[in-house]
């Protein structure tokens, strides 16, 4: 007896939202970001569920498209946030808001 | 046998999840990213996607985590700034949360997931099934994919210099 599909899919729609909430209450940048990636590997369990229940393997193929935009979103993004650091002296999303003014 | 594997990784993977949400130290919140990360490969092992949880591993928990514990340490942001829920932001965020998995299951119970096959297909796990539709169907996605991380290496190399630093073209 195998998990239904409907678990996958609940669990996967948990973790999404639990990454949501992440982004939306911390203000550190670098834990905004985690979430996005906890986020991004939620979607990732959804599509590796639904393609194992199709009997197809075309979602484990995205999954793996989805894995290299991911690598390369963090190196960018971390990138980012190392020079916000440097021009700013802080990545707390609270005191980065010179747009605001 | 499998429920209960399934349940304990679930469980495992959520609290993991919530620890990275709610952990004051961003070292702690990387580590609780990993475990989590750990848990949603056994549910790949799970849905027999061998090779995608062993890429999961490597990628995610070897390099993306990795990379984000050492710009924690580079930044240093140990004890800094200790953070507090507040008070409308922390409502928005639980009721926008609940909002969104609220209406995902509705999704998901309307949507009549049930009505598929019960069980997984046996699609097989050799190496074949990802290799091949690598290079028929989804070649040109390869390639925009091989260039998306050139373009990502250099943008990374450009961002990660000074201005003004010897070299820059002025």
């Amino acid at each position: 007896m195998t998990p239904s599909l409907d678990a996958y899919v609940l669990l996967s729609s948990a973790l999404f939202a639990v990454g949501f909430l992440g982004v939306l209450v911390r203000r550190n940048t670098l834990v905004i970001f985690m979430c996005l990636e906890l986020m991004l590997v939620a979607a990732t369990l959804a599509l590796v569920a639904f393609s194992r229940f199709n009997g197809t393997g075309d979602g484990d193929v995205f999954v793996f498209f989805i894995l290299t935009v991911a690598a390369a979103e963090v190196a960018v993004g971390l990138a980012i946030i190392v020079a916000l650091f440097r021009t700013r002296q802080t990545i707390q999303v609270d005191r980065i808001d010179s747009l605001r003014r | 046998m499998e429920h209960l594997a399934f349940n304990c990784l679930s469980v495992f993977a959520l609290a993991c999840a919530l620890g990275v949400v709610l952990s004051k130290n961003a070292v702690n919140g990387a580590m609780c990213l990993l475990l989590c990360l750990a848990a949603v490969a056994g549910l790949f092992v799970e849905l027999h996607a061998y090779l995608l949880a062993f890429i999961l591993v490597l990628v995610y928990a070897g390099a993306v985590v990795a990379l984000f514990l050492f710009i924690v340490m580079l930044l240093d942001m140990q004890g800094g700034q200790p953070w507090h829920f507040r008070g409308v932001q922390a409502v928005a965020g639980l009721v926008a949360a609940a909002l969104l998995i609220a209406g995902l299951d509705l999704i998901a119970i309307r949507g009549r997931l049930g009505a598929g096959p019960a069980s997984p297909g046996d699609v097989g796990s050799s190496l074949e099934l990802y290799a091949y539709p690598l290079f028929t169907t989804y070649l040109l996605p390869v390639e925009v994919i091989g260039f998306l991380l050139l373009v990502a290496m250099l943008g990374v190399i450009v961002l990660s210099r000074r201005a003004g630093e010897p070299g820059e073209s002025k």
